[in-house]
């Protein structure tokens, strides 16, 4: 079970900035679970932004968005209706964003920020990985995450150390940031790179106290 | 004397040094004397490749000493941004000018692999924290007590890398946060430096061509098959074999690198010179190269 917290509306319009037609995806596991995804909140957020002058051109929900497989039966379905979108965006964990971003050359914002895992793991077949890092910065990298790609979790481009895209730790392993580089590059995203000199807030990484407060944690106080 | 400063009056030359695994540093610093007079200002490596040493911040303060200008390198694997912040406070009162800032090595490929990276900050938000300390707050926005510290703040960029794209992205980053002079890592290869240097003039920073004393044939292949963003030439590597007496006398390395520095001066600010361990040698390859 990933638990996410949709990030703040102002936030999500921030990332839109220049757009003006999104299609909104939503997971229907862990995510519909915390009311951060699944057709609710869907339909939420679908008239948050048409409140704000950004227009929804389709809006679909997916099983589990951490299966790629999933995602390309259910997106692809859609694909008409993406292609006219300037961008997705994804009511999803950091892994399902991830995922979406994998199967389909489309931008993808992330709609929330990844708290914690609560309970177990929800198992997904492939390799994202989702740090739960509460401040998720998907939305800058292209859909690749820095903090599990990089082996040094860097937020401000690569450390130098990686020689013919292979990580200086390790031949085998895939730069995180050239990967970050070659997607941005391809989706004519690069001045991303340049947006921000960004400083991770640890802080974030620990559920808030409102949070422990519901669900799961309600359950185990009562016993 | 602030590096920094330097730049616009002449073709500035560094050179560096590192500390031993030990604290007896006589010989550090005996090395160190070697280049006095020659050279404008010695970096001292903290903790080089990941393995434990000698403190950089310590060296740095007996080399002012000494009567020598130190570049004090920090990096961020060790140490989180209390810890940065605070060596580089105690740097100020030592009355250390020059920082070099980097992201440092990964801890993987030290003496002590287990240990456990730190990578709080990265290159570009450690020039942004010590811009902050210089703006007399710290990078929580705390005010600091009296005057902020003056630093002349370099970085470092890889010049031969492929694709060279992201290296030009993340200095202009660097630059937008407050370096104000690069060393680049090692060059070889004069024409993909001259390339570099077209795209990187637009950001007005002096950079420092990197140059690595090329020791052995073994050495060259090495670095190729392994270290980052540099390219060893093969016209290099015949040279180095050609002549086997004349390259393990040092004799090749230091003509090799005296003619890297003729062939770079017109393109950019300055050279550093990594010597790994060959001090003796910079002078000479000074003298050669008409320095």
């Amino acid at each position: 079970m990933i638990v996410s917290q949709q990030k703040p509306i102002d936030e999500i319009l921030k990332m839109l900035e220049g757009e003006k037609t999104v299609f909104v995806v939503g997971c229907n596991g862990c995510a519909e679970v915390c009311e951060t995804g699944g057709e609710k909140a869907c339909v939420e957020l679908k008239q948050k932004l048409e409140a704000s002058g950004i227009k929804v051109v389709g809006c679909t929900t997916v099983d589990f968005m951490c299966n790629k497989l999933l995602d390309s039966l259910k997106i692809l379905r859609h694909k008409e209706k993406i292609d006219f979108a300037d961008s997705i965006i994804a009511l999803t964990c950091g892994v399902g964003v991830q995922a979406v971003s994998s199967v389909i050359d489309k931008y993808v914002h992330p709609a929330n920020n990844t708290i914690y895992l609560g309970g177990f793991q929800g198992t997904w077949p492939s390799q994202e990985r989702c740090a739960e890092c509460g401040e998720c910065v998907l939305d800058l990298t292209g859909g690749i995450c820095p903090i599990t790609n990089c082996s040094k979790s860097l937020l401000n481009g690569s450390c130098g150390g990686a020689k013919n895209g292979k990580c200086e730790i390790d031949k085998e392993l895939d730069c995180g940031w050239e990967k970050i580089y070659n997607r941005l590059k391809k989706l004519n995203k690069l001045e991303n790179l340049q947006k921000f000199t960004k400083l991770r807030d640890y802080s974030k990484m620990f559920p808030k106290t409102e949070l422990r407060k519901s669900m799961f944690y309600d359950v185990e106080q009562e016993k | 004397m602030k590096l920094a400063e330097l730049f616009p009056k002449k073709f500035v030359i560094t050179s560096e040094i590192g500390p031993p695994k030990g604290y007896d540093i006589s010989k550090c610093l005996h090395e160190a004397e070697l280049l006095k007079g020659k050279v404008d200002a010695i970096n001292v490596t903290d903790n080089q490749s990941s393995v434990m040493r000698f403190g950089s911040l310590a060296t740095c303060h007996f080399l002012k000493d000494k009567g020598l200008e130190p570049v004090y390198q920090v990096v961020c694997r060790d140490r989180n941004r209390i810890a940065l912040q605070s060596d580089i406070l105690s740097a100020a009162a030592f009355g250390i000018e020059n920082l070099l800032l980097l992201t440092g090595d990964h801890t993987k490929l030290g003496d002590h692999p287990q240990a456990k990276p730190v990578f709080d900050l990265d290159a570009v938000s450690l020039i942004h924290a010590v811009k902050k300390l210089e703006s007399g707050e710290d990078l929580a926005g705390n005010k600091l007590d009296g005057e902020p510290p003056k630093f002349s703040i370099g970085a470092v960029v890889s010049p031969c890398s492929e694709p060279v794209e992201p290296q030009l992205i993340k200095m202009e980053k660097k630059v937008k946060a407050g370096a104000q002079f690069f060393q680049t890592q090692a060059v070889y290869e004069t024409e993909k430096f001259v390339k570099f240097m077209e795209k990187a003039k637009q950001f007005g920073v002096p950079v420092m061509a990197g140059i690595v004393v090329l020791k052995t044939v073994g050495m060259a292949k090495y670095m190729n098959e392994n270290v980052a963003g540099v390219y060893v030439p093969d016209n290099l590597i015949e040279e180095l074999k050609k002549d086997k007496e004349k390259t393990k006398s040092g004799q090749t390395g230091i003509e090799i690198a005296a003619r890297l520095i003729k062939e770079l001066k017109p393109y950019c600010q300055g050279v550093h010179i990594m010597p790994l361990g060959w001090d003796d040698k910079v002078p000479k390859i000074l003298k050669l190269a008409g320095m």
